[in-house]
């Protein structure tokens, strides 16, 4: 018989893993039992582990009609008591925006993974690109705040999905985990941590009686603890707008508190929740700010434009959204200018021009043919215009 | 005390969102005292709806009740099934909410034969709109968006969801509830996907537009255009002359189909304890080579 390779390697390995694959590592390793997608390129990989992985785990693996329905059942089955996920590409991302939102307004914990192809429409589905920074933020209708990580490497990509169910469960919230096709499919090498080494989050559930309990409560952290459908607290969940024990209102003041209430808790733990790393920052006249694959080319960049003696830094926002504010600010009165490298059209540039507010000139460098911009192309955009 | 007393939300203040005269209250009390019938625990039971007046239905009753997004009930409530195979898990949707924007999930739910059953409140038209023309909207009829006569043709649920692969299909009216109740309970306790359509009258909208009276006369027309399946049964051992063709304006109600199919999520479960053992196996076989 053919000798069947292990599809998960064991805890502790050093693995050569593709990017879309050691999102599974993380799922996995988080806790997640539950999984609905339906297929697109490029995140497919993600549906196809995870159909091998989670029914030996006990987990649940469905393919569901479409985009909107995987989203649906993710959902379900959170507020059922799992660790739910899905994943999908731009075009399925757009279908999956009004159960999004309805996730993040009922705060039901999931991750929604969004590995970014070109664009717009159909465009290129094998090619890189970085067009839904914009999209993953405000793709729904109606003000809410959301969480977006973006990692840059397949190690990250594993930390930061379990990271994504953390802040999920934590926060009560819909979390996004947007890759870019160039870090879902590429293939590098990476240590799958032991259980030991990572920490995983549970949601906070009621403790109260049944009666007594309020699943949209004003607690103190802001988060109210969450009950599993069937186990007892029987409450009620909607898209209205609803008051503490969840009910439709239209009241003033219950409308009001709610929507404040849902953007403080994700404003107020903005220490916890902007992750970011900053490369060479310190004495650099020329700040790189990229994120994805992006950041790679970047990075890459640094270093041979310090050869040549121009002082360049980089640094690339992990946490999308909210985007790291203060790091910005911070180095904002030292540089000479910030350069934005994006594989779309200029999105976050709008952010950070928005965060930097004049305080230092805002560059736009960007490509969006399907290819990853290269460090040569930052370099010498780096020389030409200093 | 009515049964029903027994169900409704205490701290949810009503008045409830229907009209006067709207079938929905009569087709939520059939549901209810089906369930209650049944002596299911009310901490295993989970309705949800999607969008529209039917879909407002449970959050007047005490359950564990769940107001989606239009058209979507369905994959939430796949969802919930999935991961917790013992609840009883009943969507409430309306006509537009089942088979026009939820289309593609009522097929595909009916195909699965996943263990949920659907309650379909047609009044054929959406109401919650002000009364624009649906897919179970008659050909020829009036709505808002039809103000010349609809051209459409309709669909008919029950036909759809019986071809589409659902092993328990009724449909029964708001006129005869105790029927209705009937065929609720029995969906309930069916192991597969189960529909029942509810006939229903509309007459704040449907009724005006439609110059059919109030609720009376519709509840009336409802009783009087309901025609037994039994009836066309009987005419293949020719107790009646009744032809399916022969119904003219009427419809048939009653079960459609009633038949045993493997279910979806005892399915996945059986397969996923297979793998696993699959699996231990392999380990142990492993384990003795090295």
């Amino acid at each position: 018989m053919k000798k069947r390779k292990r599809a998960i390697p064991s805890n502790g390995d050093i693995k050569l893993l593709q990017g879309n694959e050691a999102c599974v590592h993380g799922a996995l390793l988080a806790g997640v039992t539950f999984f609905a997608g339906y297929p697109i390129t490029p995140s497919t990989e993600i549906a196809e582990l995870m159909a091998r992985e989670l029914p030996r785990r006990g987990g649940v693996f469905v393919q569901m009609e479409d985009e909107i329905a995987s989203m649906g059942a993710v959902i379900g089955a959170s507020l059922a008591g799992a660790k739910a996920m899905t994943a999908t590409s731009g075009p399925g991302f757009s279908l999956k925006q009004e159960n999004l939102g309805f996730a993040s307004f009922t705060e039901i914990p999931c991750v929604v993974v969004d590995v970014m192809r070109g664009g717009p429409s159909t465009g290129l589905p094998t090619s890189v690109g970085q067009g839904d920074i914009m999209q993953s933020r405000w793709g729904t209708h109606g003000d809410h705040p959301i969480i977006v990580l973006v990692p840059c490497s397949v190690e990250e990509t594993l930390h930061l999905t379990i990271t994504a169910f953390n802040f999920s469960e934590k926060y009560r919230t819909p979390v996004i985990l947007l890759l870019d096709e160039v870090i879902g499919h590429m293939r590098e090498k990476a240590k799958i941590p032991s259980k030991a080494d990572i920490k995983v989050v549970e949601r906070k559930r009621p403790d109260v009686p049944a009666h007594a309990y309020q699943p949209y409560e004003m607690t103190a952290d802001l988060v109210p603890p969450l009950a599993d459908f069937g186990s007892g607290y029987r409450y009620h969940v909607t898209g209205l707008t609803h008051d503490q024990w969840g009910f439709p209102t239209m009241r003033l003041d219950e409308t009001k508190s709610l929507l404040t209430r849902l953007k403080d808790k994700i404003e107020t733990n903005r220490p916890d929740i902007c992750l970011s790393e900053e490369y060479l920052c310190k004495d650099a006249e020329h700040i790189l700010v990229a994120t994805g694959s992006a950041a790679r080319s970047c990075k890459a960049a640094v270093d041979a434009a310090r050869s040549m003696g121009i002082k360049a830094g980089l640094i690339r926002p992990i946490t999308l959204w909210p985007h790291p504010r203060r790091l910005l600010l911070h180095y904002a009165s030292s540089a000479k200018r910030f350069v934005v490298v994006e594989l779309n059209l200029g999105q976050m540039v709008l952010e950070v021009e928005r965060i930097v507010a004049g305080k230092t000139a805002v560059e736009s460098f960007t490509r969006y043919d399907g290819e990853l911009v290269t460090p040569e192309e930052i370099v010498s955009h780096l020389a030409e215009e200093e | 005390m009515s049964v029903m007393h027994k169900y409704i939300r205490s701290t949810k203040k009503f008045p409830h969102l229907w009209c006067a005269g709207c079938g929905n209250g009569i087709g939520l009390s059939a549901l209810v005292r089906a369930i209650d019938s049944l002596g299911f625990n009310r901490n295993e039971v989970i309705l949800i709806s999607g969008i529209g007046c039917a879909a407002r239905a449970p959050v007047y009753v005490d359950f564990n009740t769940l107001h989606t997004t239009h058209g979507r009930a369905l994959a939430f409530a796949t969802g919930i099934k999935l991961v917790k195979p013992n609840l009883h898990v009943v969507v409430i949707m309306g006509d537009g909410d089942a088979v026009a924007i939820g289309g593609n999930h009522f097929i595909h739910s009916c195909r699965r034969n996943i263990d949920i059953t659907a309650i379909v409140f047609n009044n054929r038209i959406y109401g919650m709109t002000g009364g624009q023309c649906s897919p179970t909207t008659p050909r020829g009829e009036y709505a808002t968006t039809v103000p010349y006569g609809n051209i459409d043709y309709a669909f008919d649920i029950c036909n759809l969801a019986a071809g589409a692969g659902a092993t328990f299909v009724a449909r029964g009216t708001t006129y005869y509830a105790r029927e209705t109740e009937r065929f609720i309970r029995k969906a309930l306790e069916h192991k597969g996907f189960s529909v029942v359509e509810i006939i229903s009258q509309c007459p704040t909208i449907y009724g005006r537009l439609n110059k059919m009276g109030g609720p009376i006369e519709m509840l009336r027309w409802l009783r009087d255009h309901a025609v037994p399946i039994e009836k066309v049964r009987q005419r293949w051992s020719g107790e009646s002359n009744l032809l399916k063709e022969d119904l003219g304006g009427k419809f048939l109600t009653g079960i459609f189909v009633d038949r045993e199919a493997s279910e979806f999520v005892s399915e996945y479960y059986k397969m996923a304890a297979r793998v696993r053992s699959e699996t231990r196996r392999k380990t142990k076989q492993t384990r003795r080579k090295r």
